[in-house]
């Protein structure tokens, strides 16, 4: 069965290169706009990774990550976090807060598919 | 030799006068129109040194002559006091200067009313024997413009008519001193603030200065080298006769030189004009280091040829047949030479027209700030209350109180000024004028000096002005028996006004001086010695007298009043004096100073308070600023008693050791700016840092697009033509968002920091918004949204950028199209004239902006992502940009919106704003200056 991925950002054009490059890479793709719709998808069902944008309307990633975290039965999902603020301090905060891995963008698509490989297997 | 010359005609006179006059207005019109742009003329410090110099007037054009025929050397002890006082007193000045400017001192009456406790009762005594002094002097220059008029018509008939004998509507001096209302009206009340500038009238009076100097120099060129050979030669001749030799000793000036040199000295910061060019209209303290030097040598150069043209008069006229007051168009005349003698009129009007305006102007400020004001507030307190914007009443009080001070002055010539030779009607006044001389010097050296002790001294010297001066006046003209003078009143010779207590052998003027000054003096020590000054009057003291030391921010948290006050209060207060316009600049002021947002605090600071209170004070004086301020003070705080223990106790460690508080003092303020800039810098590196980051996630975001659709295109050679196609479109659309974006964040930051290129011309904003609409009128066909224009025919153009302006509106109709309903959109324009400006607004039917969000979304990187509508796809810099623009020309910007109806964008352009906001290239470094140009209310 493939892995699934939930895509959480709003930008439709960024969206639209990760469905098409998670899809080529034979995942299983949902997406959510904003952080509510987020926690609503996990909740309907939790998917193996997350790739969550920070700066997303109404809950910001951050607080996505922190309360799926917060859920001991959402253990299993890895979350790479995903920012266009290039400072240390949000890279820090996003690792503190429980995230698996931190990509800057602009992301290389080809480091960003090996990332996301290597959280799906390391975790399991 | 007389019999050549005919009078010229009195239309001739008459036709250069008033094109002279016209002149005047135009440059004082000028001077206020480059004033309002920002290039101001005054800030200059000749300019200054020759506004000061309308201390000559009509009566040194004519009547030094007249001295100098009289008593030789006689006439210079009133121009070496103020040489005098200029050379060796500028200390004083300068004091002075900072003061008043410290306190926004608007008259002598203000500062010494100010510095003694705000008292209006000073103030009004100070104001009332300004009038009373003064007045005979305004009389003097009509009648000077008069009898000059007379002279060049009836000559050689040198016989002075007597202006009684003129038809009152026929009368010259009748219309001058309606012409001289007019303009004193026009140039001297423009603002509401009396501390402020009077560009243009003191550009006038300059120019002025110049022409009485250049028409006074060409007479004594021609008399001295066209009618002699040289100054040699007229005083080898005047030598050889007896009667002249003594004149040029200083025997004929005798015993009068010292106390006439001590009096022109306490009047040249005594008159209220010279008080008014001098302190109140400065501009830069740093003016005053040239006009020391420069006053003085005005003086020089327009003195150097009084004794000639006294003593050529002397010689040429046979014994007595030319009044020596009129010897400076005489001459002229009798060797045919009447266009010099014209210029030499012109030259004598200049001089009193220059002196009634300035005169007017401090006098009307007085009478309306120390005198009507208080009893308005007084008396009339509660239909005052009522009134919500009294800067219009203030204003028309000034004007009326001009006619009515030139009224008087007029009558009084009528009356009584025939009588007296033009000397010693100016003496007298100087002599009143003096009074206020010692109240002024203790004002600023003696923190002892009270307000009882202030209000003996001057009324002490004034009566006993009153009584030696004054009353003999009127018994010389007949209002009282002569024997009061000669024998003093009912025969007690000991009381003799002319000679009280046996002293003679000296002149009235001199005599009156000394008797007044001693009573002045005295009652002011001896009171102020005796007295205990109340808590105000000790603080108002120690700012006066150490004003060096208490200078800015110390001074402000200084006489502070205690108690809390509502910033809503002293708002509403300040709107009713000042206007609601002014009182929006004086805070914005404040607020960009002190760095603070006015509108979040509930309570003012004392500084704010202060500052209030010292605007206020240039409107309607110091003493009822500080009553209307205590009117909104709100329970109590620190008491007056305490914050003068703070005073006395840091004074009395200041004195202990002065040289070791300068140094630590020099070390604190070293440390307190390090502290300061180095807060600001971290400030400065914050909000950096934060719209660094804004900036750099909104050019990664479009760059994100770009780079994984490039490497999916790379790495996707298999990809088929429809996807390839929308993945290099993404990749264009992208490329354009950056490249908007980049652009948008320059402009942005050319406008904020005043870098911007305006290209102003005068813009019809109906044709901007049909070009703006035809460029987007593609994108509204593809989406279908209907326009509706509301575009009022006929509105002025507004001075703008056209380019702007169109990226403005086109910003506005593109941020509408995003938010309209897809399919039904609907957009309708607005444009019209409103009061002052025009008005554009932009509806559509959207989904609207909660209220919440109205203030916000004009701020850079602001967007309103409301829940289904995702990101609009601007770069949250547009509507900042707007702003920005709106704001550069004068106008504003704003939504009206209620979620679910759609939004409304408005902005207005001011036409006013719009004509002054210069063409100038850089905006935005404002400063002091450029804030003072600003166009007032009212």
């Amino acid at each position: 069965m493939p892995k699934s991925i939930l895509v959480v950002e709003d930008e439709p054009n960024i969206v639209l290169s990760l469905q098409f490059l998670m899809k080529k890479e034979g995942f299983d793709v949902r997406v959510a706009q904003d952080g509510e719709q987020a926690i609503a998808e996990v909740e309907s069902l939790a998917p193996d990774l997350i790739l969550l944008d920070v700066m997303i309307p109404k809950r910001d990633g951050f607080d996505v990550c922190q309360t799926i975290r917060a859920n001991p039965a959402w253990s299993h999902v890895h979350i790479i976090m995903l920012t266009a603020k290039g400072r240390d301090i949000d890279r820090e905060k996003g690792i503190a807060l429980g995230a698996n891995d931190y990509v800057t963008k602009p992301f290389s698509t080809r480091e960003l598919i090996v990332k996301v490989r290597q959280v799906l297997n390391g975790g399991g | 030799m007389t019999d050549g010359p005919a009078a010229m005609p009195g239309w001739l006179i008459v036709t250069a006068s008033f094109g002279y006059l016209t002149l005047l207005f135009a440059i004082a019109y000028y001077g206020d129109r480059r004033a309002e742009r920002g290039r101001s003329l005054i800030s200059n410090p000749t300019i200054y040194a020759l506004s000061i110099a309308v201390y000559c007037t009509a009566w040194t054009f004519y009547g030094s002559v007249g001295r100098a025929a009289n008593t030789g050397l006689g006439f210079l002890p009133i121009y070496l006091g103020p040489t005098l006082a200029f050379a060796l007193g500028w200390l004083v000045l300068r004091k002075i200067l900072r003061i008043s400017k410290t306190h926004r001192i608007t008259t002598i009456a203000d500062f010494i009313s100010s510095r003694y406790g705000k008292s209006h009762l000073l103030g009004g005594l100070v104001s009332i024997i300004a009038v009373i002094g003064i007045m005979p002097y305004i009389s003097l220059q009509l009648k000077a413009v008069s009898t000059s008029f007379t002279v060049l018509v009836s000559y050689p008939e040198t016989e002075p008519l007597l202006a009684t004998d003129v038809p009152l509507l026929g009368d010259t001096a009748l219309w001058v001193a309606a012409l001289m209302a007019l303009f004193a009206i026009l140039f001297g009340t423009r603002h509401i603030d009396a501390s402020e500038h009077h560009e243009g009238m003191v550009v006038a009076i300059a120019f002025e200065s110049l022409v009485k100097l250049l028409a006074f120099g060409s007479v004594g060129v021609f008399v001295t080298f066209g009618l002699f050979n040289g100054f040699g030669d007229i005083f080898a001749r005047a030598e050889q006769l007896p009667d002249l030799a003594p004149l040029l000793s200083f025997e004929a000036a005798g015993a009068d030189w010292l106390p006439l040199t001590v009096l022109a000295m306490f009047v040249v910061f005594c008159l209220p004009r010279q008080f008014h060019v001098t302190i109140v209209e400065n501009v830069k303290e740093s003016h005053l280091n040239k006009a020391i030097w420069q006053f003085p040598l005005y003086l020089l150069l327009i003195n150097l040829f009084v004794l000639p043209v006294a003593l050529g008069g002397l010689l040429l006229f046979p014994e007595g047949s030319v009044d020596a007051d009129t010897f400076v168009l005489a001459l002229p005349l009798a060797h045919e030479q009447p266009a010099l003698a014209l210029f030499a009129f012109i030259g004598g009007l200049s001089a009193a027209t220059g002196m009634v305006i300035v005169e007017t102007v401090a006098l009307t400020t007085m009478v309306c700030n120390d005198l009507i004001m208080p009893l308005l507030l007084k008396f009339a307190w509660l239909q005052l209350a009522e009134r919500r914007d009294l800067s219009g009443l203030l204003l028309g009080i000034r004007r009326v109180a001009i006619v009515f001070i030139m009224l008087i002055g007029y009558l009084y010539f009528r009356l009584i000024g025939e009588t007296y030779a033009l000397v010693s009607i100016g003496l007298m006044s100087f002599a009143a004028a003096a009074q206020f001389g010692p109240a002024m010097l203790a004002a600023i050296y003696w923190r002892s000096a009270t307000r009882r002790g202030a209000i003996a001294g001057i009324s002490a010297g004034f009566v006993m002005w009153t009584y030696t001066l004054l009353l003999p006046s009127f018994a010389q003209s007949g209002w009282l028996p002569l024997s009061f003078v000669t024998d003093g009143p009912f025969g007690f010779a000991l009381l003799q006004p002319q000679a009280l207590l046996g002293m003679t052998g000296l002149s009235p003027v001199p005599h009156a001086l000394f008797w007044s000054l001693i009573a002045n003096f005295g009652a002011l020590v001896a009171v102020s010695l005796a007295d205990t000054p109340s808590t105000i009057e000790r603080i108002q003291a120690t700012l006066f007298v150490e004003a060096n030391r208490h200078r800015g921010a110390a001074a402000a948290r200084l006489g502070t009043l205690p108690g809390r006050v509502p910033v809503s209060k002293l708002i509403a207060m300040s709107e009713r004096f000042l206007g609601r316009e002014r009182t929006g600049e004086v805070l914005g002021e404040y607020a960009r100073n002190a760095n603070v947002d006015v509108s979040k605090m509930p309570f003012a600071t004392g500084e704010l308070v202060q500052y209030v209170e010292r605007r206020l004070s240039g409107a309607i004086g110091s003493a009822s600023a500080r009553v209307m301020i205590a009117s909104t003070v709100q329970g109590a705080g620190v008491s007056l008693d305490q914050i003068m223990q703070i005073l006395d106790e840091t004074s009395q460690v200041l004195e202990y050791s002065r040289q070791l508080e300068q140094k630590s003092k020099q070390l604190e303020n070293v440390t307190t700016e390090l502290k300061a800039a180095n807060e600001q810098l971290r400030e400065v590196d914050r909000l950096k840092d934060d719209l660094m980051s804004t900036v750099t996630h909104e050019l990664r975001t479009p760059l994100t697009s770009i780079r994984s659709f490039s490497e999916i295109l790379h790495d996707s050679p298999d990809l088929d033509i429809n996807e390839r196609q929308h993945f290099l479109s993404i990749i264009i659309r992208e490329s354009e968002r950056l490249t908007r974006l980049i652009n948008q964040v320059l402009d942005l930051t050319k406008i904020e920091t005043g870098k911007m290129k305006w290209q102003m011309s005068d813009v019809d904003l109906a044709d901007v918004i049909e070009h703006s609409l035809t460029s987007l009128s593609q994108l509204f066909e593809e989406k279908r949204i209907t326009i509706e224009r509301r575009i009022q025919p006929g509105v002025p153009t507004v001075r703008a950028d056209r380019d702007q302006m169109i990226q403005l509106v086109i910003n506005l109709l593109s941020n509408a199209q995003k938010f309209v309903p897809a399919g039904w959109g609907r957009i309708v324009v607005s444009y019209q004239q409103t009061g002052d400006g025009v008005r554009v607004s932009v509806a559509d039917n959207g989904p609207g902006i909660p209220e919440a969000e109205q203030t916000a979304i004009f701020e850079k990187f602001h967007q309103v992502r409301a829940g289904n509508t995702g990101n609009p796809g601007g770069s949250g810099l547009g509507l900042a940009i707007c702003r920005g623009i709106v704001e550069h020309l004068g106008g504003r910007i704003w939504v009206e919106s209620t979620p679910g109806e759609g939004s409304t964008f408005i902005f207005t352009v001011p036409f006013a704003m719009a004509e002054t906001a210069s063409d100038t290239i850089a905006t935005g470094s404002a400063d002091g200056e450029a804030t003072a140009a600003r166009p007032s209310v009212a």
